[in-house]
């Protein structure tokens, strides 16, 4: 993967906005960068350099907003202070109207954010509300941004099990950026101290009315789930709960050579598709 | 099963000892209640007597269970109800994940979800239907699973590219003809959970308010779901018309069997001709060859792991290699220095979900095994036929692991080149 390495080479006419959000340790609890968030402002530092603009609804107290600022640092040519555009509501308020109205005054073309905020609702669902009310593309699970050039831009998507897929997205659009994107660089004093936040007055939050109706309650852990034998006989039941897990009876191949072994193995890779099917052109390869 | 039938001449002449016929119908009871309730046993009327004329009770069933296996077959599961719907007055939809082609369990919970939803809204009395929506032709086990009716896409959508665009105007197309009661997706990126929003959005700004999707749902009680909200909370709501579930959010359906009759997509959407041709967005442009030396191991999809048993380390690296396979090892090899700690596989490495884990010259040390509950399909090569290892596995082969990963490799077109480098890691061995 090449590395963009010029921050206008690299975003094109791109202009970059990071949306972040107040994020919460995971174990400790204490507020925060928001990891995937922070991930979305590594890659949009990675792709415009100072240029990214940061964006966010919300509490100009959060503690989150700093740090964010605070990762403008380590940049190539003029590494201006990072600029955080503040769009003040209240926790009941809807953010999708504000950051939908706030992102077409700004002209953004290219919208970074992860997949789901760590505080609030956490629905994932900001980046899909954005890009309908906007009518721009979005993709999810962004691992990588490869390369921007016009109005394209082709990203690395992360599907299960590490494999990646390429996409390309046309512009503008939101990406929102996986939990696997590279790590994001640590957060500065000095550059948080510089980084500039303006507030936006010019827009007024409405109230979330779905979310009044809402009942919030502390997460309970989730019941795990018995293993419920259904059996009309005592006997299969009681034989189900005695049983003991284990030995479920695979094949045993004994004395074999190494070459009928291998043979074996092969085989039962390749129809458990672990590896590819055989070409019919590699008949003829010798075999040992 | 025969019925038992009651002769009321002979159990009239059983209980009158002084019945002219009585000493024909009169057979010793094993088991009978007394005068004042109190339940008796003879036990020398129980039990047959044995081959060598030695009286057997057998308590066990063993007895009853191979007299019914010698009749007519009778399955251990208790035969499912057959739930017919003829005419659907409303439907939910289930989009399942369909990994492989096949339901995964995930799929089934969602299902069953979606039955919990149906029945709350009147079942198949007030015709609630439970619709699978698939984007692929066949798909097995939509019957058990509790579908009612389903609707194949893939006329309409290419099965295995990713085009989430294309998908949704189906879907919109299928909202605009059937108009499900709610949408089940499965809560997973860039599956199901990417869809269903995408979904949700568009319902949303159609002006269906109450379309705002419910994500990471886990629970639905009383009428009422939980879903999960960041920072350790959960969201009790009214049930949201799009559902995004978590895997085990409900029972799977295990005791009814459905039609899941196909439902013809021409009659259904004469309107989908007309949907709006945006352009797309999103264009895939292929999966990308990822090494597998650099995929996590706890994410690996195929793993190559070594243990005790190997001791040409170059050919196991080589074989790796060709194999396309992810390194892994126990704590033994870890601990002699030949794989690094963090390819460690087991309760103090990593917890490996490989689809399919091959462990040569590894014996099974229990926190070995545990470490590999979630594989599906476990490959030992091991020369101990005894060994924990081979009783785990799926496919066993007794030999040399060395060899055999050599004869692979050699099978495969790609033999190992010959080199002198196999007597310095001894060196190190001995240091460390």
């Amino acid at each position: 993967m090449t590395q963009p390495e010029r921050s206008r080479n690299a975003a094109g006419e791109a202009r970059v906005v990071a949306l972040v959000s107040s994020g919460r340790h995971p174990v400790s609890g204490r507020a925060g960068r928001a990891r995937e968030d922070a991930r979305a402002v590594e890659m949009g530092l990675a792709l415009a350099g100072a240029s990214l603009h940061l964006a966010h609804a919300g509490d100009a107290e959060d503690a989150a907003l700093p740090e964010y600022l605070g990762m403008f640092h380590g940049l190539d040519g003029a590494g201006g202070p990072g600029e955080l555009s503040l769009l003040p509501m209240a926790a009941g308020d809807d953010a999708v109207p504000l950051l939908a109205t706030w992102l077409e005054a700004y002209g953004a073309n290219l919208v970074l954010t992860g997949q789901r905020a760590e505080c609030g609702e956490g629905s994932g669902l900001l980046p899909y509300l954005l890009a309908e009310r906007l009518g721009w593309a979005v993709a999810t699970g962004v691992a990588a941004i490869e390369h921007c050039e016009g109005d394209r831009i082709t990203v690395l998507q992360a599907l299960p099990q590490g494999q990646r897929r390429r996409l390309e997205v046309r512009l503008p659009c939101l990406l929102c950026v996986d939990g696997v994107a590279p790590m994001p660089r640590q957060s500065a004093f000095g550059p948080s101290r510089r980084g500039r936040v303006e507030a936006v007055t010019n827009v007024t939050a409405e109230p979330d009315t779905l979310q009044a109706a809402w009942q919030w309650q502390p997460a309970r852990a989730r019941p795990k789930r018995l293993k419920v034998v259904k059996s009309t006989n005592a006997r299969d039941r009681f034989k189900a709960a005695a049983a003991k897990s284990a030995a479920s009876g695979g094949q045993v191949l004994t004395d074999l050579s190494s070459d009928e072994a291998a043979q074996k193995l092969i085989d039962y890779l390749r129809a458990e598709k672990v590896l590819p099917a055989v070409q019919p052109g590699e008949e003829g390869q010798p075999s040992a | 099963m025969s019925v038992r039938r009651l002769d009321p001449h002979a159990e009239r002449a059983r209980r009158n000892r002084l019945h002219p016929r009585h000493h024909e119908f009169a057979r010793p009871a094993w088991r009978w209640t007394s005068g004042d309730g109190v339940t008796r046993i003879n036990p020398h009327a129980l039990g047959a007597i044995g081959p060598n004329g030695i009286k057997r009770i057998d308590r066990s069933g063993a007895s009853v269970e191979a007299a019914a296996s010698a009749g007519p077959q009778a399955s251990a599961e208790p035969s499912r109800r057959q739930v017919r719907l003829e005419a659907p007055q409303a439907y939910v939809a289930v989009v399942p994940e369909l990994p492989e082609g096949r339901l995964s369990d995930h799929d089934r919970d969602l299902f069953g979800l979606a039955r919990q939803l149906a029945e709350a809204r009147g079942g198949a009395e007030a015709g609630v239907a439970v619709v699978a929506i698939t984007f692929q032709t066949e798909v097995a086990g939509l019957e058990e699973a509790g579908a009612d009716r389903r609707v194949d896409l893939s006329s309409r959508v290419e099965a295995d590219s990713y085009a989430p665009e294309a998908r949704l105007a189906a879907l919109a197309a299928m909202e605009a003809a059937l108009a499900p009661a709610h949408w089940i997706f499965a809560d997973d990126f860039p599956g199901g959970g990417d869809l269903g929003r995408r979904l949700a959005a568009r319902l949303a700004l159609a002006g269906d308010a109450a379309a705002r999707a419910a994500t990471r749902v886990w629970q639905f009680a009383d009428g009422q779901t939980l879903s999960r909200a960041g920072d350790r909370q959960d969201i009790q709501r009214e049930v949201a018309r799009v559902l995004l579930a978590l895997p085990e959010c409900a029972e799977p359906v295990s005791e009814t069997l459905h039609a899941a009759t196909l439902l013809d997509l021409d009659a259904l959407d004469h309107e989908l001709s007309a949907s709006d041709e945006r352009a797309a967005g999103v264009a895939d442009l292929g999966r990308v060859a990822v090494d597998p030396q650099q995929i996590p191991l706890a994410q690996a999809p195929f793993i190559l792991s070594a243990g005790r048993g190997v001791s040409d380390w170059d050919g196991y690296h080589h074989a790796a290699r060709v194999l396309g396979a992810s390194e892994g090892a126990s704590r033994v090899a870890v601990d002699d220095g030949y794989m690094p700690r963090s390819r460690q596989v087991g309760a103090t490495g990593t917890f490996v979900s490989a689809s399919c884990y091959v462990a040569v010259g590894i014996s099974g040390a229990v926190q070995h095994l545990q470490g590999i509950t979630k594989c599906q399909r476990v490959v030992a090569i091991n020369s101990d036929p005894s060994c924990d290892m081979v009783k785990r596995a799926d496919f066993a082969i007794i030999g040399d692991g060395d060899a055999v990963l050599a004869a692979v490799c050699a099978q495969l077109g790609q033999p190992q080149p010959e080199s002198g480098d196999s007597r310095h890691e001894e060196v190190r061995h001995d240091a460390a």
